[in-house]
């Protein structure tokens, strides 16, 4: 890194701390930032689904600590039930849109992407910055939705114009879905639909916005800023993922900003997109009384067909990351390129296409029209296709391979177990006439949850322990990964495959509680056993948050290359210097996972590695910077 | 290491395929030719899905066993893949995959396509938060006619039913449904406010009531009995607590109870709903 | 074996001293061999890039909201089209003239004539701010007789996509203030110019882009039944 290449940077690395850690345009901070807030995001998100299973699990017990908490919510310790509805509601959207949408793309790919394809950062690093930003207003508004419908003297303070709040729950009352009219209607619907609501759509749309610039930055940078040599099918897996998930983000994240823009006109400019004509809400007739104007006409199926053309894509959104990272790490610990390298570019690409035209399969039971749920129905399960192969072909890059357990690898391998549990599922429920008793029961939680929660995330704890030496220049302590893997993985088997059988007897989702059916009373050990488990798990969790701090501060000291893997980031120190390259841009010979050469000298050989070196064997004189 | 992790990924998936073929935790019994064909196709693809998922994971167990770095110095299988390996399984992996959704289209087609055969017993369904009402014609069959303008949830007309309407004499509306066994039924489901849904789970089917819209739905219970009936789609805070019952009654109880006014046939539905117990499994 | 797509294979001839440049879109970076000045084409074109895919976005979002323009005209008997408020015509005319003028700005600062250039930048800017008026007195006008986005859906939905799209031409209006002091102030190196002329490019295809849809808009509005 000397002087001359210093000069010719485009942007100088900042000096003061505000330019560099705060509002940084580099990406590598910039994705650090993300993770940063994916991890604030989860420790809410989790923290609600432990009092989620609380509450179903004893019911009626009273919590003084909750009680102290949320007078409102829970009165004496014991949740109400418009409390429960409002965690499941938050508890959906902030792990949704602020930890499976973050951490993967946002986060991961921000950091990786650019050094991985070669690039001394993201083609447009401002946008990029403004990105993560309008992001973290995004989560900080739906946290004004927790705080606004949770804190009864912040609530009284709110006006009338923007719907008033309730003050006992911790934000809006309506699913990750909010579906229409419930959610159209404003205070009148009851608890939870005032302006927790009005910020809850807000905070989405602002999310919207973020995402977007996002993944114009990634295609962009894709695109136009690969270095020499690097060819598309030269990119590491992780690449396609990246590339792939921002083109669905692109394409149906403004859908969704088009479909809240109208619910929110239906909530405060009382027009009729959602809500049809007639309703008795709450001993109101609509246009009956000042409280609600008149409404006529409107359609509830339409915020459903535009929340599912976003809402399908996203759970791609969620879980593509984590299967490039999964290939990539596969290959890098089992010492064996990637099987089928091309259908696996092949396979991601149809997930993505794909995923365009089976939004219709969660609506099955919306009154749509019953032949466009069959075609619907075939596009779902053709899409167990290229999922199929993309399993196939991880289980092919094993085979024969010399695995090498670290955490990452585990984490890796958890992954695809994971995955193949909860995407297998999908061939129940994507089939028209069995999803008519599996729609909204348990079977469904345990299906989304396993595979675009805890695989997606599987893939990103694998990415954290895989990439922490590049990212910090100090390992992750191993042993403490390890445990965290063997709980997390045996913890979350025990928590969702039985709520498949809940779903099988027919346990809907989304009631605050089981007791007033006599049919759900078998279920009550079951329920239990999951609610342990889950605790459990989320408990192991806080390791590795402490792994995580503990290593970053005093881990033991990474080299360059610590897992002699093949691709550009670990040809570089780490962590790596502003510009990635230090000025001298890589130069790419060969694909991304050449491990186990014949005739090489060392069992793998990077990308950066000149030709001669492999033909003539003499593999120890490669440059190395 | 590989061995732990073999031997636990094997162990969690004979726990999962196990919870699943005890069939402890099952569907509750079928009562209509309906459910009984969706779970002869349930049962098909959940043996598809087990198979197909302890194979993976099989295989990803043996895998991670057999593969794991002993140590020694020879180098991993140096392989980028095969092109004929990948034709087949997807070709394999598609024929299974598209065969079980056209399959399934069947019991779909059987709920969806056809339409109730004339002369069903027609039982109004509306609903509202955070409870049934059911409308049911009378001896006449013809429904009174209903408007929201007068609905008045504290004067009790929940379905906003003219009384000045002559085919509304003998309507009664009540809050548990009840239905004629061995007689197809066909419900006509309408929302006051908000999206519900309506979920016997002996019916095996769920259908969706949407202001604004009237959905009809069609089926024939053989069992008599009394089965509960829940709202599936989240409406609201007091959603767990929306429920109702059904009762499927032998044909003559069923016509005796439309025949009777309606005070008496509040109190008759009240004795009905002690006279049947709650299924056991 | 067949599918071997990443191997160790030769990129390049024996004895040359680097590998070929990979196909289309891959022109590598500004840097190659460690040095070097910007090239200029390659950030023109990396601006085109990004001004594409951002307007497959927002084609996107106005996609949707055709799809519940159309799904709500035919849900309920309630859609009664509004008239043509007459301002939309004087409108349209001049965001039609906006646009040409603005490329031939743009064929006049790649011919090098700055002043041509900025004065046309100017006339763009005046009716762009015009169109946003007219657009803005029709509204006025609407709103004088009374018709108001919660009237009926087809008012709401006129609010919402004249909106929508002021929102966007507002935007592209900020960026040529932006430019035209860019212009005023720049720096006159080399590479500051090809960044100018690469965002002048970009903006360009970005007003085309916003004249069409306000054409596709006016039209879906007011002639489609």
């Amino acid at each position: 890194m000397s002087e001359s290449h210093e000069a010719v940077h485009r942007h100088p690395a900042p000096t003061g701390f505000i330019r560099k850690y705060i509002f940084s345009i580099d990406h590598k901070v910039i994705g650090i930032q993300y993770i940063l807030l994916a991890l604030v995001a989860v420790l809410v998100g989790m923290a609600m689904s432990v009092l989620m299973r609380m509450n179903l699990s004893w019911p009626g017990t009273n919590w003084p600590i909750l009680g102290t908490l949320f007078p409102g919510g829970a009165p004496e310790g014991m949740m109400t039930p418009e409390f429960y509805l409002s965690l499941v509601t938050m508890h959906g959207t902030i792990m949704v849109f602020f930890v499976l949408t973050t951490a993967p793309q946002g986060g991961f790919g921000n950091y990786f992407l650019p050094i991985q394809i070669g690039a001394d950062d993201m083609a447009f690093p401002v946008l990029n910055m403004l990105s993560f930003w309008v992001t973290l207003l995004g989560f900080i508004v739906i946290l004004a939705a927790i705080f606004v419908e949770g804190n009864a003297s912040l609530a009284a303070s709110v006006g009338p114009a923007l719907g008033g709040a309730s003050g006992v729950t911790v934000g809006p009352i309506g699913g990750w879905t909010g579906y229409a009219p419930l959610s159209a209607l404003g205070k009148i619907a009851g608890p939870g639909q005032g302006a927790g609501m009005n910020l809850w759509i807000i905070s989405i749309a602002i999310f919207c916005v973020g995402s977007l610039l996002g993944a114009l930055n990634f295609i962009t940078t894709l695109l136009n800023m690969r270095t020499r040599g690097m060819s598309l099918m030269r990119m590491p897996l992780t690449c396609w993922a990246w590339f792939t998930t921002a083109v669905l983000a692109l394409l149906s994240f403004p859908v969704l900003l088009g479909g809240g823009v109208l619910l929110l006109l239906d909530r405060v400019a009382d027009t009729s997109f959602f809500i049809p004509g007639g309703l008795y809400v709450s001993g109101l007739l609509s246009g009956q009384n000042p409280n609600f104007p008149l409404h006529s006409g409107g359609s509830p199926i339409l915020w459903q067909h535009l929340f599912w053309f976003f809402g399908h894509p996203e759970v791609y959104i969620a879980i593509l990351p984590g299967m490039g990272a999964t290939s990539h790490i596969l290959a890098t610990f089992a010492r064996k390129p990637v099987f089928g390298y091309r259908a696996m570019v092949f396979a991601i690409f149809a997930i993505g296409l794909l995923g365009f035209f089976v939004w219709g399969h969660h609506m099955f039971i919306s009154g749509m029209s019953p032949y466009s749920a069959m075609t619907f129905s075939i596009l779902t399960l053709s899409i167990g296709v290229p999922s199929a192969v993309k399993t196939f072909n991880w289980l092919g890059t094993l085979w024969g391979g010399r695995i090498r357990f670290t955490t990452a690898m585990l984490f890796a391998i958890g992954f695809v177990s994971l995955f193949v549990a909860g995407g297998i599922t999908g061939l129940v429920l994507g089939q028209t006439s069995l999803d008519l008793p599996m729609h909204d029961t348990y079977f469904v939680t345990a299906h989304f949850h396993l595979v675009m929660g805890v695989a997606s995330i599987f893939g990103m704890f694998a990415a954290t322990y895989f990439w922490f030496p590049k990212m910090f220049g100090r390992m992750m302590d191993e042993r403490i990964g390890k445990i965290h893997f063997w709980v997390t993985f045996i913890g979350v088997y025990c928590i969702f495959v039985p709520m498949h059988t809940m779903g099988i007897v027919g346990m809907p989702r989304r009631f605050s509680q089981f007791t007033e059916y006599e049919y759900l009373s078998s279920l009550h050990p079951l329920v239990l056993f999951v609610s342990v488990a889950a605790i459990a798990t989320v408990l192991v969790q806080l390791l590795f948050y402490v792994n995580l701090f503990w290593s970053m501060f005093k881990g033991k000291k990474a080299s360059e290359n610590p897992w002699e893997a093949t691709t550009l980031e670990w040809a570089i120190p780490s962590p790596p210097p502003h510009d990635n390259f230090a000025g001298i841009m890589p130069t790419v010979y060969r694909g991304p996972y050449e491990f186990a050469v014949p005739g090489a000298a060392r069992d793998f050989i990077m990308q950066t590695e000149a030709e001669a070196e492999v033909t003539t064997g003499n593999g120890d004189n490669g440059h190395r910077h | 290491m590989g061995r732990v992790l073999a031997v636990i990924i094997w162990m969690l998936t004979l726990g999962s395929v196990s919870l699943f073929f005890v069939k402890k935790w099952w569907f509750p019994t079928a009562i209509t030719e309906h459910a009984a064909a969706l779970d002869r196709q349930f049962l098909i693809t959940i043996i598809v899905v087990g198979i197909s998922f302890a194979a993976a994971q099989i295989a990803l167990g043996y895998m991670v066993w057999k593969y794991r770095d002993t140590g020694n110095a020879s180098r991993a299988t140096y392989t980028h893949g095969s092109s004929r390996l990948e034709v087949i399984w997807t070709v394999v992996t598609a024929v299974i995959f598209i065969g079980l959704a056209v399959m399934g289209q069947s019991v779909w087609a059987s709920l969806h396509f056809k339409q109730a055969p004339p002369g069903s017993y027609q039982v109004e369904v509306v609903a509202q938060q955070f409870q049934w009402n059911f409308h049911y014609a009378g001896t006449d069959r013809v429904f009174g006619r209903t408007d929201p303008g007068l609905i008045d949830d504290s004067a009790l007309n929940f379905i906003g039913l003219d009384e000045a309407d002559p085919n509304a004499r003998d309507d009664s509306v009540h809050s548990v449904l009840a239905v004629p066994a061995g007689k197809p039924v066909e419900l006509i489901l309408r929302s006051k406010d908000v999206i519900h849904n309506f979920w016997v789970p002996q019916l095996r089917f769920k259908q969706d009531l949407v202001p604004g819209m009237a959905i009809r739905v069609h089926f024939t219970a053989r069992t008599p009995g009394k089965y509960e009936l829940a709202c599936a789609e989240l409406c609201g805070q007091l959603h767990f607590k929306m429920k109702s019952y059904l009762l499927v009654l032998p044909e003559e109880e069923q016509n005796a109870l439309i025949a009777l006014p309606q005070e008496q046939f509040q109190t008759r539905m009240t004795e009905l709903l002690a006279k049947y117990p709650l299924p056991q499994n | 074996m067949a599918t071997m797509v990443t191997g160790t294979r030769p990129v390049t001839k024996k004895g040359t001293s680097g590998p070929k440049l990979p196909g289309p879109g891959g022109n590598g970076s500004r840097r190659s061999n460690g040095g070097g000045r910007i090239p200029e084409e390659p950030l023109s074109r990396r601006y085109r890039i990004g001004m594409w895919v951002g307007l497959a976005s927002i084609f996107m979002m106005f996609t949707s909201l055709t799809s519940a323009y159309i799904v709500r005209a035919a849900s309920a008997n309630d859609w009664k089209p509004l008239p043509m408020p007459r301002m939309l015509l004087l409108s349209t005319g001049l965001i039609l003239i906006s646009s040409v003028t603005l490329e031939l700005g743009r064929r006049q600062l790649r011919a090098g004539r700055q002043a041509r250039y900025v004065r046309l930048l100017l006339l763009t800017m005046a009716l762009g701010f015009g169109f946003l008026f007219t657009q803005l007195s029709a509204w006025r006008d609407l709103i004088r007789q009374g018709v108001y986005v919660s009237t009926h859906p087809h008012s709401s939905f006129f609010y919402l996509l004249t909106g929508a799209h002021g929102v966007h031409l507002f935007g592209g209006l900020v960026a040529l203030i932006y430019l035209f002091f860019r212009w005023g102030l720049g720096s006159r190196d080399n590479s500051a110019a090809a960044g100018n002329a690469a965002a002048v490019d970009a903006l360009t295809i970005y007003w085309h882009f916003m004249d069409g849809l306000w054409l596709y808009l006016f039209l879906l509005l007011f002639f489609w039944r």
